[in-house]
C-alpha cells in the first residue's frame, strides 16, 4: 500500500472534481469550439445578474443553466418500460466512464517528506513515494477494460428497458458497436504492453519518461514513437467507444430519434449526456498515458529540467505540480481534437463503422503485434 | 429492369478517407483559430450579439410607418383618405378634421384628427406609401414592431406615428412642400389664379 487511507482519499477527491470540472467545460467547450469552427458566436448567454451586471463568463453559466433545467425537469418514464431497468441504465452508463480513471496516473511518486528537496541527477528519493493514481491495481490496464466494458451494459438496458422501437434499435446498435470496438481498443494495446513490457500504467509512464540510451542527450520517446499505428488506431477505437460523431449510430438522430436516449428526460438523460463527456475525457487521459508520455514534460527530470546537458534545478513539489498540469493541459489539447473531429466529419453508416471496425482496425492492430513482436525478438538477439 | 449505375471514380487517397479527413479538419482548424485568436472585425464570424448588436436594415426595408412632419411640426398628411383606400389590409383609420375658420388652409386642406393603423393587421405592403400624394406617411423608421403581449400595445395612434423619425433621424423629409400662399406653389391659389 502506499500512501494509506487518507492519501487514497485524497487522490480521489482530486480525481472527481477534476472529472466533474471537466464535463461542465466541455459542454461550454463544445458548444463554443464548434461555434467557432462554424463561423458563428455561439451561445454568451446565460448570466447572472447582480444588479446591472450580468455575469455572463462567455458563456460558461450555460452548463450549469443545463444543470439546473436537468433538474427541474420531470423525470418521465415510459409506463410499459421495465422501471428499475430504466433507472439503472444511467447509472450504469455513467459509473463505469467515472471509475476508469482509478487506475489512469496524473503525476509521479510524491514524497511527503522530502517537498522542497531539489535532487541532484542521478540521485533518487529512499522511501518510495505516494504514486499519484488512485489505484495502483496489478492488472492495470485490463481493469480499464473491464470496467469500460461493462459501459456498454448501460446503453444496452436503457435502449431494452425503454419499450421503444427507436431505443431497442439504438441499443442494439450501441451493444455491437461497443463490443466490436472493445476487440479492435484491446488488440491494438497488446502492442504498447510488449513495449512497454508491464500492464502498470504509471510504469508505462515511467517508461517513456526515461530517456533512451541509444539516443544523445536525455531524450525520452513517447509511446507514439514506438507505436505510430497503434496510437491511430487506438485513437479511432476510443472516438468510436465514446459514440460521439463520426460513431453516432447508436443515437443517430435521422433514422432514430435519438436512439437508446429517446425515452431519456430530465437529469437521466443528463447523467447519460455526462457520461459521454467522462469517456471522452478518460479516452483522452488514456490515449495521453499510453502513447503521449502520460505526465512527462519534455526535459523535466525528477531532479528538475535538463536541456541537453543544462540543469535548472527545481524543488520536488513543483516537478510534482508540473506533472500535474501537463498531464491536465495534454488533456485539453486532445479533447480540442477530439471535439474538431466530432464537429467536422459527417456520421458513418452502421455497416461503414462495422466494416472500419472488423475489415481494417483488427487486421491492422494484429499486424501490428505481429510487427512489434517481430522487432522485438530482433532487438533482443 | 436493372440499371447500370457508373461508379463514382475515386483515387486511392480519397478512398482511403484519411487525407481527405486531414484535409477537412485543417479547414475546421483554420476557422477555428480565426475566429478565435484574432478580433470580431477580422474573424469569419457572421452571427451578432442580436438585442446588443443590431445589423442596420437596407434603405427600403417596410419596418414601422411613421407620419413626416411639415417644418411647423403639424402632420404633412391633409387626410385624403389615399392611403386608407389602397390599404389591402383595411388597417388605417382616419377621421379628418377642417381648419379653423381664417387660417390659411381653410377650405383648402384638412388635417387627420384621428390617424390609427393597426400593425397587427398590417401587412407591411408599402401601398399606403405608395398611394400619399403628399409624402405625408412613410416606412422608413427602419424598425419592425416591437414584441408585446397586449393587443393596445400594437395600435399606433397618430402621436404615436409622428413620434418616430426615419431611419436619418429627421422627422421631414426631403421632399418639399409648398405651403398655399407661397410664391413657389405650384397649383391655383385662393383666387383661382395660377
Amino acid at each position: 500500500m502506499d500512501g494509506g487511507i487518507i492519501a487514497t482519499l485524497l487522490k480521489i477527491v482530486f480525481v472527481v472534481i477534476i472529472i466533474l470540472t471537466f464535463a461542465p467545460l466541455l459542454i461550454w467547450a463544445e458548444r463554443r469550439q464548434s461555434a467557432m469552427m462554424q463561423d458563428r458566436i455561439g451561445p454568451t448567454r446565460a448570466g447572472i445578474k447582480i444588479g446591472n451586471l450580468n455575469i455572463t463568463l462567455g458563456g460558461l453559466l450555460h452548463p450549469l443553466a443545463d444543470a439546473l433545467k436537468f433538474v427541474w425537469k420531470e423525470d418521465f418514464v415510459p409506463p410499459a418500460a421495465d422501471k428499475l431497468l430504466h433507472s439503472l441504465g444511467p447509472i450504469i452508463a455513467l459509473v463505469p466512464a467515472i471509475s476508469v480513471f482509478a487506475v489512469i496516473p496524473f503525476g509521479g511518486y510524491l514524497h511527503l517528506d522530502n517537498l522542497f528537496d531539489v535532487l541532484e541527477p542521478g540521485q533518487v528519493f529512499d522511501l518510495p513515494g505516494i504514486s499519484l493514481q488512485v489505484a495502483n491495481v496489478n492488472v492495470g490496464i485490463l481493469y480499464i477494460f473491464a470496467i469500460a466494458g461493462t459501459g456498454v451494459v448501460g446503453a444496452a438496458v436503457a435502449g431494452y428497458s425503454s419499450n421503444s422501437k427507436y431505443a431497442l434499435i439504438g441499443g442494439v446498435r450501441a451493444a455491437s458497436q461497443m463490443v466490436s470496438y472493445e476487440v479492435a481498443l484491446g488488440l491494438t494495446l497488446v502492442g504498447c504492453f510488449m513495449v512497454y513490457d508491464s500492464l502498470l500504467l504509471q510504469d508505462m509512464v515511467t517508461f517513456q519518461r526515461t530517456p533512451v540510451s541509444w539516443l544523445p542527450g536525455n531524450f525520452s520517446l513517447w509511446g507514439i514513437v514506438y507505436q505510430p499505428l497503434a496510437f491511430f488506431l487506438f485513437f479511432t477505437a476510443a472516438i468510436a467507444e465514446t459514440k460521439r460523431i463520426p460513431f453516432d449510430a447508436p443515437e443517430g438522430e435521422s433514422e432514430l430519434a435519438a436512439g437508446y436516449l429517446t425515452e431519456y428526460s430530465g437529469m437521466k438523460f443528463g447523467m447519460f449526456f455526462m457520461g459521454e463527456f467522462v469517456e471522452v475525457i478518460t479516452s483522452s487521459a488514456l490515449l495521453i498515458t499510453l502513447f503521449l508520455g502520460g505526465y512527462d514534460l519534455p526535459f523535466l527530470e525528477d531532479y528538475g529540467f535538463d536541456i541537453f546537458g543544462f540543469v535548472v534545478g527545481v524543488p520536488h513539489v513543483a516537478v510534482i505540480a508540473l506533472q500535474v498540469i501537463t498531464f491536465i493541459l495534454k488533456i485539453v489539447i486532445i479533447i480540442w481534437l477530439q471535439l474538431t473531429i466530432r464537429w467536422s466529419l459527417p456520421r458513418f453508416r452502421y455497416d461503414q463503422i462495422m466494416q472500419l471496425c472488423w475489415k481494417i482496425l483488427l487486421p491492422a492492430s494484429l499486424v501490428n503485434i505481429l510487427v512489434t513482436g517481430a522487432v522485438i525478438l530482433l532487438l533482443r538477439n | 429492369m436493372a440499371k447500370l449505375v457508373s461508379r463514382p471514380s475515386r483515387t486511392f487517397s480519397e478512398q482511403s478517407y484519411i487525407p481527405e479527413i486531414v484535409k477537412g479538419l485543417g479547414v475546421s482548424m483554420k476557422h477555428f483559430f480565426k475566429n478565435t485568436f484574432s478580433s470580431r472585425a477580422n474573424s469569419d464570424i457572421v452571427t451578432i450579439a442580436y438585442p446588443e448588436e443590431k445589423r442596420i436594415y437596407p434603405e427600403r426595408f417596410r419596418g414601422v410607418h411613421r407620419l413626416t412632419h411639415r417644418a411647423d411640426g403639424t402632420p404633412r398628411c391633409v387626410a385624403c383618405l389615399c392611403c386608407s383606400t389602397a390599404c389591402p389590409a383595411q388597417c388605417i383609420h382616419i377621421e379628418a378634421g377642417e381648419y379653423g375658420e381664417g387660417t390659411s388652409q381653410h377650405g383648402y386642406e384638412r388635417y387627420p384628427k384621428v390617424f390609427v393603423i393597426d400593425e397587427l393587421r398590417c401587412i407591411f405592403c408599402g401601398y399606403c406609401v405608395e398611394a400619399c400624394p403628399c409624402d405625408a406617411i412613410r416606412m422608413d423608421t427602419g424598425v419592425h414592431v416591437p414584441a408585446s403581449t397586449r393587443r393596445e400595445h400594437f395600435i399606433f395612434d397618430k402621436e404615436m406615428l409622428m413620434s418616430m423619425p426615419g431611419q436619418d433621424g429627421t422627422f421631414l423629409t426631403a421632399n418639399p412642400r409648398h405651403e398655399p400662399g407661397d410664391p413657389s406653389h405650384p397649383g391655383l391659389d385662393r383666387e383661382h389664379k395660377h
